[in-house]
């Protein structure tokens, strides 16, 4: 139960992060997560899509098709301000927690 | 060769039937991301094949497959409200069952708290599941006749009997049968016990004799044979018997050859012609060992003269549409038009009527709803009792609790975490509640009251399980929604920067309010219950008017075919009393036709030199049949006079006894001892007084004894009589040489009631006994609760300050100061409780007047009394926790983080 909430309350942080300096595909998202991760990172990425269609619904981000020269068309995902507003909130809230973690735990976050 | 991706995808997907236009989008996009994990893998040396698998098998498909169809739902919920399902995680059945999982394994790790909670709880909900069966059978249940509710008591009601009602004379009856418009059909019963020919051993029984509509009235017909005609219902009719469905098993085997058949009932031959369904034993109804098992044919006789005595028991049931309202105004329209025609006899005279439901329960709905408040205040308790338990572990858990909020739960996903642990409570609860209740109703029906009806059909049907469902859902709400969401609303940065102690100050104020109120309820219970205490204490010391050890009674039925003439009964009882008396252990043998306590029947009567004047009322008496040695059988005193002769009691009498009452009332200053007075109309002889005994209760404990006399047994001589014997020895211990006595003068005599004279008083005090006992039992039950509640607030109190209390002990703090601390903390709980309690008592208790005999409701010195309890109570529950306080060391305490 505990896994369920890390990944949904972390995920949504992960994927507004990615996109906040420039729009990204799905596929680009979740092989970014992996590889900064170093593979610590890592679910179901038939959770990807679903997930990146309620922050979409959500507001959080917004979905467009764009059909670059030569390739097939992708959708790209750019960050909305209220999605910037949000990424803001929980980049505290994270750091608030490693900060208790750290005194109670003596944990020093990279 | 590439494989068809957005095909694979789109058969993948086909099953959530999305709008066409987004499935496109959709398989369009996931086909992307599938052909880039392709291509990947085949630039990692994969075969295409191999490439193919990889990308396919990286997907798990029932996981896209549920997570899409939330999302992509055919409706558009509002943005916050998908956020809010985001957050809590909806209401998927896989976090409930991890919910579950979850919650019993929280459970399971500490067994002391789950324990204690479980037990509480069960205790709470067992008890009122117990007093609730008993209330759904007296109460609640539908009488089991078709269509009970249309079927009503009717008594006649006369002014000269303060309104109160009284059986109805044959040809009123017959009147208000003929003229009615309102009923289906109008019926009179009358309940008596037969001997019943079995072999060489007679046995008796109950039975009733019927008119002949009776069953068409209580809307149950023979299952086997027929019911009575109007020809066998008439004076002289044929001799007919309908046999009850458990004495045909019993003592006939179920052989339907019985039917036709001859039955030998008081020395005469009735033909069997019916037997009813199984569990059909009006008018016996409801009360054990008195159910009804031979019906007869009423034969009713018009009287000689006049309108005759009251006697019927009259039932009636509605026609479809009327009322008890309506019926009553026309049988009082009809009952005015008699009283013009008769106006000698039916001066004054209306119908009385109920329903048949309310002529069961109408006395007893007060203290079963008595009764089943107080369960549920010991309910109540319970439930902030546990509250109290949770709102303390709460506060352990507050660090999970925030960890989890901080991690994206929300404040409904962690209510419902902590209300599905309470749920898993109370289902454990519930369950031991349940079993405690099975055997809760066993001991009540064993040993309740005799004269509650239905009683013996209290058990755990499926509206009490379905009440009891409905219970512990509520209970659950009740303990734990308010800690859940008191916990689940904290500000878990403020949680987390609290440091290692856990603060749960927030919980404080809600524990101690819930103290208060358990202290309150207890209080409530105590109060009532020593009421009742009190008012059962000034029952027992209600003096009966006889001596309730050494007595030994039995009950006579002379067959009236038998013993036709007055004589013939006169002779027979005054051999079987004369035998009687050489019994060896017997001192005096006599007989009544009613024993004290078991009601009235009441005559009218004049004195002598003081005519009724012209439309004046008769005055009215209650009176006995007696047999000489009555009065030194019962032990009741004669205070003046004497007792009857056997000539005046046996043959013929000019003689009458009087009660004390009577004597105060009529000749409050000389001795009524030679005045004369009559029972009869103008022509009949006047009666000498020959003694004054003293008073009896007539009519339970409670009651004010009334005018009352005593006849000789020749006035009467009723077929039914209660034999009492006066003995030093054991009084049971008679009974079977008595019974052998009496079948040796007539072999064909069945003696039934063998009882005792303090088994009589017992059986009139047995209702408010077992009243009081309950309720004392759950009083005990809310201050045992309650304190055990404030013992845990004071003992995590002390815990929390455990810092505090160091340090005051190292500034030069005494144990005393430890002590007054602590117990004044909770002393203060306690007496805002106290005074909430007192007042809700000054309130309450006043609905339980009734109930009580010789004490007022706001009794002051009970309510004293109680006070004193509950303060000591609660003294004892803080000064525990208190001694542990001072106890602390101030070095540990300020050491500890």
């Amino acid at each position: 139960m505990l896994g369920n909430e890390v990944k949904r309350g972390s995920t949504e942080m992960l994927i507004l992060a990615l996109v906040e300096d420039r729009p990204r595909h799905g596929y680009e998202i979740a092989k970014l997560i992996e590889e900064r991760s170093d593979g610590v990172l890592q679910f179901h990425v038939a959770s990807l899509y679903p997930l990146l269609y309620r922050m979409e619904k959500r507001g959080l981000i917004k979905g467009t098709w764009v059909e670059k020269a030569g390739q097939r068309r992708r959708r790209f995902y750019k960050v909305t301000a209220q999605g910037k507003k949000v990424l803001t909130e929980q980049r505290q809230t994270w750091s608030d927690f490693f900060a208790a973690l750290d005194r109670v735990a003596k944990i020093n976050p990279a | 060769m590439n494989p068809n991706w957005q095909q694979i995808v789109r058969d993948r997907l086909a099953v959530l039937r999305l709008p066409p236009a987004r499935e496109i989008e959709i398989v369009e996009e996931v086909a992307l991301h599938l052909e880039a994990i392709y291509e990947d893998a085949h630039a990692d040396g994969l075969s295409e094949a191999e490439a193919q698998a990889c990308a396919v098998q990286s997907y798990d498909w029932r996981l896209l497959e549920c997570e899409l169809s939330r999302v992509e739902r055919q409706w558009q919920p509002p943005a916050a409200t998908l956020e809010w399902l985001e957050r809590t995680g909806g209401m998927r059945m896989e976090s409930l069952w991890q919910d579950l999982r979850f919650g019993a394994r929280m459970l399971l790790k500490q067994p002391g708290f789950t324990l204690i909670a479980v037990i509480t709880l069960a205790l709470g909900i067992g008890a009122t599941t117990a007093i609730f069966s008993v209330v759904n059978a007296v109460l609640l249940r539908p009488l089991p006749f078709a269509q009970a509710e249309h079927i009503v008591r009717l008594w006649e009601s006369l002014p000269q009997s303060s309104g109160l009602r009284v059986a109805v004379r044959y040809p009123n009856f017959q009147d208000w049968r003929q003229q009615n418009q309102a009923f289906t059909h109008l019926a009179a019963y009358r309940e008596d016990g037969f001997n019943l020919q079995a072999g060489v051993e007679a046995r008796r029984l109950e039975g009733a004799r019927v008119t002949a509509d009776f069953f068409n009235v209580m809307g149950v017909q023979p299952a086997q044979g027929r019911a009575f005609s109007a020809q066998e219902d008439a004076p002289g009719g044929e001799r007919v018997v309908i046999l009850s469905h458990a004495l045909w098993q019993q003592s006939f085997g179920g052989d339907a050859q019985w039917l036709g058949r001859q039955l030998k009932v008081d020395g005469q031959n009735y033909t069997v012609v019916g037997i009813m369904p199984s569990g059909f034993s009006f008018p016996g109804f409801g009360y054990a060992n008195e159910e009804t098992h031979l019906w007869f044919p009423y034969a009713l006789e018009a009287p000689p003269t006049g309108r005759g005595p009251h006697f019927l028991r009259v039932l009636g049931r509605l026609k479809t549409g009327a009322t008890v309202e309506q019926a009553r105004t026309e049988l009082d329209t009809i009952a005015q038009r008699l009283e013009q025609s008769y106006p000698d006899t039916n001066k004054g005279s209306r119908v009385f009527m109920i329903p048949l439901h309310e002529f069961f329960s109408d006395e007893l709905q007060r203290p079963l709803y008595v009764l089943l408040s107080a369960v549920l205040f010991v309910l109540l308790i319970a439930c902030a009792n546990v509250a109290n338990l949770l709102l303390a572990r709460n506060a352990a858990r507050e660090r999970e609790l925030a960890v989890r909020a901080s991690l994206g739960a929300g404040r409904g996903r962690l209510v419902r975490q902590l209300l599905t642990e309470s749920l898993l409570l109370v289902t454990v609860g519930g369950t031991g509640g349940l079993l405690l209740a099975a055997w809760g109703v066993t001991l009540l029906t064993k040993f309740g009251p005799r004269d509650i009806p239905r009683l013996q059909e209290a058990t755990l049907d499926a509206s009490v399980l379905g009440f009891t469902l409905v219970v512990s859902v509520l209970t659950a709400l009740i303990f734990g929604l308010a800690p859940a969401w008191q916990r689940a609303g904290l500000d878990p940065n403020a949680a987390l920067k609290a440091g290692a102690r856990v603060t749960g100050g927030a919980g404080q104020h809600l524990r101690k309010s819930l103290i208060v109120v358990e202290v309150a309820l207890a209080m409530l219970l105590l109060v009532g219950a020593g009421l009742m205490l009190k008012s059962f204490v000034a029952l027992q010391q209600v003096a009966p008017g006889f001596d309730a050890q050494g007595g030994l009674t039995m009950e006579l039925n002379l067959p009236p075919e038998k013993y036709a003439k007055p004589e013939q009964r006169a002779s027979l009882l005054e051999q079987m009393l004369t035998r009687l008396r050489t019994l060896p252990g017997v001192a005096f043998a006599g007989a009544t036709h009613r024993l004290p306590l078991r009601g009235n029947s009441a005559m009218g009567f004049e004195i002598e030199g003081r005519p009724i004047a012209e439309g004046q009322p008769r005055l009215r008496a209650n009176y006995r049949a007696i047999t000489p040695e009555y009065f030194r059988a019962m032990g009741t005193p004669l205070i003046a006079g004497r007792t009857y002769t056997d000539e005046e009691a046996w043959r013929k009498t000019s003689a009458i006894i009087i009660n004390q009452t009577l004597a105060r009332r009529h000749w409050p200053n000389e001795n009524p001892i030679g005045k004369r007075l009559r029972t009869g109309g103008n022509n009949s002889p006047w009666l000498e007084i020959i003694g004054v005994a003293a008073d009896a209760k007539e009519n339970g404990l409670t009651a004010e004894v009334s005018d009352g006399f005593y006849v000789a047994y020749v006035a009467s001589a009723a077929p039914a009589m209660t034999l009492v014997l006066r003995t030093d020895t054991d009084p049971l211990s008679l009974a079977a040489t008595a019974t052998a006595e009496i079948r040796r003068i007539d072999a064909e005599q069945a003696l039934s009631g063998i009882n005792t004279l303090s088994g009589l008083l017992n059986e009139a005090t047995a209702q408010p006994r077992f009243n009081t006992a309950l309720l004392g039992l759950f009083a005990l039950l809310a201050l045992v609760l309650a304190a055990v509640g404030i013992y845990g607030v004071i003992a995590y109190a002390v815990a929390q300050r455990t810092q505090e209390i160091g340090l005051r002990m190292a500034l030069g703090a005494q144990a005393r100061d430890v002590l007054r601390l602590v117990i004044g903390q909770g002393m203060k709980l306690a007496l805002f409780g106290i005074v909430l309690g007192l007042g809700g008592a000054w309130a309450l208790t006043r609905l339980m007047g009734t109930l009580l005999f010789k004490v007022s409701p706001t009794d002051w010195l009970t309510f004293a009394g109680i006070s004193v309890l509950v303060t000591l109570t609660v003294l004892l529950a803080c000064y525990l926790p208190a001694r542990r306080a001072t106890k602390v060391d101030p070095l540990i305490a300020l050491r500890s983080e």
